[in-house]
């Protein structure tokens, strides 16, 4: 075993890793960047080196640095984590050719793996089934309906140039296949210039299933499968293990596949084996298909440890220091039944756009494992990843296991930025997800639903109006008057109600117009004589309601007010820290409502910022390659009045 | 020690009281919430559409969320000027701003334009007496069109009239007690005084106008044509003339300008007496409906009221088993340790030598009064008389007079006569008097007063022979009784502000609570009696 390792990562997967090392006895290096200086992985390693900028091409890309921080530290060996440089071969022969070891796959299994349709055809070969398509040259409407008999309907035609759906088609018949093909083609054609086409199987409610393995280079185990249907864009969301309906002798040839994918490629380390599954009658061992390799420690791991009791990072430092295999395959069992949810800072309402902020408050339940990178008081910034938990439970059956983590989740506390808390919790009540009926389409089939109960209900805002007022204290002041109650506005940042406090814990609140009766009454809030699990807590960035259905509300400062003039839109902001990448108007140019002004590149996303009244551009107030703040102004418009 | 109750809450008497109390208490509270309504829907929707904030919500938005608001003269002017100015067009209390007591004086512009009625001057400045003598930090909300010319003979000329609120400012200002103006509205003609008058003057922009004269009176004087913001809007004032000193954007604004106003006056309460932990009255306060009597001439207890208004219903009787007509006893309101004086029956020489010496004791040790009162009167005859009742009742109403720690006045039951003297009627200057719906007040009953004119009269009928039925007796009887049975009502004394208003029986404790702590806001003096005659 290593006696000091350096991690070449941050966040959750940093801090993971340190307890591993921790309970095994090694030291541990942490790297960080600027950003990081205070962060929590920083503060629970031994040791913690610089790298530079906040930009992780400045700091968690710079194999280089990471390299020399290792040797200048005595750390021998390098735990990349997830992301980053993780899957990258040349910084494994880099790290090797330093005399560290890299604990993960060798650069070869990482290449072999990288490319996909390489990685297909490799796996082929091994004998694991991969989704039958044809790719071929071969454009004669004969020989692709030939193929695409061959393949099985229901089929797929793709543009070969595609994308954003033009020039698909999904053909259920073979009758319709000429037809479906002409159009496609044709729509391929207008839209890229390119009329080729490929043939796919289409695979009806697909099921995102992944086999977790395990090699010391030669041998290799499986720890089972997972199932991470529920996604969101390819954005996992809740991951679990075992995969509901999964049966003994597809889990046995799914997991032969993925030993025998790992194994014709020498695989050292963890690794998954994703599958496509069709879900559309059961899972049947002809049912499912090689997606591609992750050649890395995954984000939801902590489910198949939940499941089968053994630590994965501890069997990779030991696989790496030389230690076979630590365990044969048929010492591995599952246990129950484990769940994961990824907590994010995201505005799930605005289309689950990324988020920053300050935590202002964070707490979580007892009863679940946690695994984050942040503290209360930490940033959530905009250079990486904004997960601030992953939250696993374990129980018995899939049934109790979900239970605990609606529970964890209900009880689980974040104020500062908004997330998809809420979101997740909706999901736990989802009555298909409980019954087990998952596919990768559930998520967007439901979205408007999900999000709609996930929103703030007005009973949890007038406890936050509570809140703000000074009264979650329920002995607090009982605003005592000879007759009847004083009423009194409470605003916060975007709306304000009506207060009436009718005795100490006992106020009535409206808000748009209807009225809520809040009692505090056997220690919980009840809200129009319903109890709610709420808790009202106060906190820098404000008021946050918890217990579900939350919502933070900010105090307004009654002083601070904005000059008669101004507020008609005029101003275009940016709604979150990020980088200008381009300004499509100028000064004096006309525009329309909606209309493109400026595009900003923030969380690895573009955003259009567009006219929010049809105007003149007064002046554009950032350049391309600006770096700006949440809430600075980029373009002007004229004054109303003028631009009329 | 602690103190037992006799009452039986599921009986027959306990519940017939409660609902006699209730009652009485559906009517006051009708005359409160008519008072609260102020000029009506209707011209509360003008006030509104003019952008202003209803003039109860200003006064809630001034204070502390949840803090309490004692309203002084809540129902003033109730019947009165044919009920055109509902709690005399403006509204008054202590209310907490950062957690210190502050008179609030609002004007209601929805009654009548906030124009002053003889009763909304008396009312702001009995604002203003009890600010000054608790040392209260006073705003004023100011929202008027000044005197009501109508009534012009009753508001402007005399001591206590209009020009009095400005002396008694400028005074107050000298006293080291902060007055803060806020304008939301008109302050016209000597109403311009109150925001000149004081130390910080907040003015809403394109809404609050101070001028001597209005625009009409300036284009009659002089043919200048100007607009009323022109003249004296909130630029001009923050400006030019610097009348005003903080220009606020809107109601709200200014109220919050104001609340941080007071958070800058460094004021801090004095040390006064040894507070301790509050603690409810192992009584419940709900059960006073139920064990007082509805009619006055049923006697109780009085311990019964105490039992369920004092901290953990403790009290220390002193003097129990001498001049047993009166009660009087240590006690902790809300942790405020106070001397109880109460009445339980009329007052005897013995009672009266009690009561000066307890309130002795009292002033002696600082500590705060509370009268209980429920007096018909001392005792008369010839008896009574011969052994000096007059001058025992005038050593009680000399320590009550002169002594100088905060007294609280509760008006439980019957006020009448010296009794009220004794037991710090409003002449004696009580801080605050508050009265039951329950309660009635006057020289002497109904009944006694109109059988002292039917003896005089008769005495005259028979002295030159004729005679006198008893039909044609109770005819001359009726209307004296019927006078003093609507004189003595407890809303026709409130409306003229013979106290500071009516309150329900059950929140006793809590109006006594807050009624303390705003006394306490100012230090207790060392009491000087004047001569007791032995």
């Amino acid at each position: 075993m290593f006696s000091k390792i350096l991690i070449a990562n941050r966040g959750e997967i940093a801090c993971r890793v340190i307890d591993s090392c921790r309970r095994l006895g090694v030291a541990t290096v942490a790297v960080f960047s600027d950003a990081d200086r205070g962060a929590r992985h920083v503060a629970m390693a031994d040791e913690a080196v610089h790298l530079g900028g906040p930009a992780p091409a400045d700091s968690y890309l710079k194999g280089e640095a990471i390299i020399a921080a290792a040797r200048a530290t005595g750390a021998q060996a390098i735990h990349p984590g997830y992301g980053f440089l993780s899957e990258n071969p040349d910084f494994v022969e880099a790290v090797e050719a330093a005399g560290l070891v890299f604990i993960g796959p060798s650069a070869r299994a990482i290449r072999a793996m990288g490319l996909k349709d390489a990685a297909k055809a490799l796996m082929e070969e091994a004998g694991v089934p991969v989704v039958p398509g044809y790719h071929g040259a071969g454009q004669d409407p004969g020989q692709l309906e030939a193929e695409a008999g061959r393949i099985g309907y229901p089929v797929l035609i793709k543009a070969v140039a595609g994308g954003g759906g033009k020039g698909m088609r999904r053909v259920d018949e073979p009758a319709q296949f000429a037809d479906a093909l002409a159009s496609a083609q044709s729509e391929a054609r207008n839209a890229f210039g390119n009329a080729a086409v490929l043939i796919e199987k289409y695979v009806l409610q697909p099921r995102h299933i992944e086999v977790q393995v395990f090699g010391d280079g030669h041998r290799a185990v499986h720890l089972f499968e997972r199932d991470c249907s529920l996604q969101r864009r390819h954005q996992k969301v809740i991951e679990e293990a075992p995969a509901p309906g999964m049966s003994p002798e597809i889990r046995r040839i799914m997991g032969a596949a993925a030993v025998r994918a790992a194994e014709a490629i020498g695989y050292k380390g963890a690794g998954t084996i994703e599958f496509i599954v069709d879900g559309s009658d059961g899972l049947r061992p002809d049912g499912f298909w090689f997606m591609e390799m992750n050649t890395r420690l995954q984000v939801e791991h902590p489910v198949t440890e939940a499941i089968t009791g053994i630590d994965l990072v501890e069997w990779q430092l030991r696989v790496a220091s030389g230690e076979p295999l630590p365990a044969r395959q048929e010492d591995l069992h599952i246990t129950g039944h484990a769940f994961e949810a990824r907590l994010y800072a995201e505005d799930v309402p605005a289309g689950f756009l990324p988020a920053t902020g300050r935590l202002a408050h964070l707490h979580f339940p007892g009863g679940a494992r946690i695994e984050t990178g942040v503290r209360q008081g930490d940033a959530i910034s905009p250079w990486y990843d904004p997960m601030i938990a992953k939250v696993v439970t374990h129980g018995p059956t899939r049934a109790v296991a979900l239970r605990a983590l609606e529970a964890a989740l209900v009880d689980t506390e974040v104020a500062g930025s908004v997330t998809n808390l809420d979101f997740l919790i909706a999901l736990t009540r989802h009555e298909g997800f409980r019954k087990g009926e998952v596919d990768t389409g559930l998520i967007g089939r439901d979205l408007d639903a999900l999000i709609a109960s996930a929103e703030p209900d007005p009973r949890s805002r007038a406890l936050a109006v509570i809140g703000l007022a000074g009264l979650a204290d329920p002995a607090a002041r009982g605003g005592a008057t000879l007759w009847q109650p004083l009423r009194r506005t409470i605003a916060w940042e975007g709306g304000e109600a009506l207060l009436e406090v009718l005795g100490p814990g006992a106020a009535r609140v409206t808000l748009d117009g209807t009225a809520h009766e809040v009692r505090w009454q056997g220690d919980r809030w009840w809200v129009d004589d319903a109890l709610r699990r709420s808790r009202i807590v106060s906190h820098d960035a404000g008021v946050s309601v918890f217990g579900g259905r939350n919502v933070q509300l900010v105090p307004l400062d009654p002083l601070a007010r904005r000059s008669a003039a101004g507020g008609d839109a005029a101003l275009t902001l940016s709604p979150m820290p990020g980088l200008v990448k381009s300004v499509h108007v100028e000064a004096g140019q006309q525009v329309r409502e909606g209309d493109r002004l400026a595009v900003l590149e923030a969380m690895k996303m573009e955003h259009s910022l567009t006219a929010a009244r049809d105007g003149v551009v007064a002046e554009v107030l950032a350049r391309p390659g600006d770096q700006v703040e949440a809430g600075a102004a980029l373009i002007r418009l004229e004054a109303a009045e003028a631009a009329a | 020690m602690k103190l037992t109750s006799a009452a039986l809450t599921g009986s027959d008497g306990f519940r017939t009281n409660r609902e006699a109390h209730l009652a009485l208490l559906a009517v006051a509270r009708e005359a409160a919430e008519a008072a609260a309504a102020g000029g009506g829907a209707k011209a509360l929707e003008r006030h509104v559409g003019r952008g202003k904030m209803p003039p109860r919500e200003r006064v809630a938005n001034l204070l502390d969320p949840g803090s309490p608001f004692l309203e002084i003269g809540a129902t003033a002017a109730h019947g009165m000027y044919d009920g055109a100015a509902p709690a005399a067009g403006v509204i008054a209390g202590i209310g907490r701003v950062h957690g210190q007591d502050v008179m609030v004086v609002a004007n209601d512009a929805t009654v009548k334009g906030g124009t002053y009625y003889p009763m909304t001057v008396k009312k702001h400045l009995r604002a203003q007496e009890i600010a000054e003598e608790c040392q209260l930090p006073c705003v004023y909300l100011v929202d008027s069109g000044g005197a009501n010319l109508p009534n012009q003979d009753e508001v402007f000329p005399d001591r206590d009239h209009f020009g009095r609120i400005f002396f008694n400012q400028a005074r107050m200002s000298a006293l080291g007690i902060p007055q803060i103006a806020v304008v939301m509205g008109s302050c016209t003609a000597g109403g311009a005084y109150v925001p000149a008058m004081s130390d910080v003057t907040i003015i809403v922009r394109d809404q609050g106008t101070i001028f001597l004269a209005g625009p009409p009176l300036v284009r009659a004087a002089t043919g200048e044509v100007v607009s009323a913001e022109d003249l004296g809007g909130g630029d001009v004032h923050t400006r030019l003339s610097g009348v005003a000193d903080y220009l606020a954007e809107d109601d709200a604004h200014a109220l919050a300008m104001a609340r941080r106003a007071l958070g800058n006056l460094n004021r801090r309460r004095p040390d006064t007496v040894q507070w301790q932990s509050p603690e409810p009255p192992a009584h419940d306060p709900d059960e006073i409906l139920g064990v007082v009597p509805a009619d006055l001439r049923t006697p109780y207890d009085i311990r019964e009221v105490i039992a369920r208004v004092v901290d953990g219903s403790r009290f220390d009787e002193f003097k129990a088993r001498f001049g047993e007509t009166l009660v009087t006893g240590f006690a902790h309101v809300e942790g405020c340790p106070v001397g109880i004086v109460a009445n339980n029956g009329v007052l005897f020489s013995e009672a009266a030598q009690k009561g000066a010496h307890f309130i002795e004791l009292c002033s002696q040790r600082g500590v705060p009064l509370v009268f209980l009162q429920n007096i018909t009167g001392f005792m008369v005859g010839r008896k009574y008389e011969n052994e000096g009742i007059a001058r025992h009742g005038a050593k009680m109403v000399t320590a009550v007079a002169t002594t100088s720690v905060p007294k609280i006045t509760m008006l439980v039951g019957g006020s009448f006569g010296a009794g009220n003297y004794g037991m710090a009627g409003r002449a004696y200057s009580p801080r605050f008097l508050w009265t039951w719906p329950n309660s009635r007040i006057s020289v002497m009953g109904g009944e006694q007063a109109a059988g002292v004119l039917a003896t005089v009269r008769r005495d005259g009928i028979e002295r030159q022979g004729g005679t006198w039925s008893a039909e044609d007796e109770a005819e001359f009887k009726r209307p004296t009784i019927e006078m003093f049975d609507r004189q003595s009502h407890p809303l026709y004394a409130s409306a003229r502000l013979w106290d500071d208003g009516i309150i329900d029986p059950r929140k006793t404790r809590d109006v006594l609570s807050l009624s303390l702590r705003a006394s306490l806001n100012a230090p207790i003096a060392p009491t000087r009696f004047g001569i007791f005659r032995m």
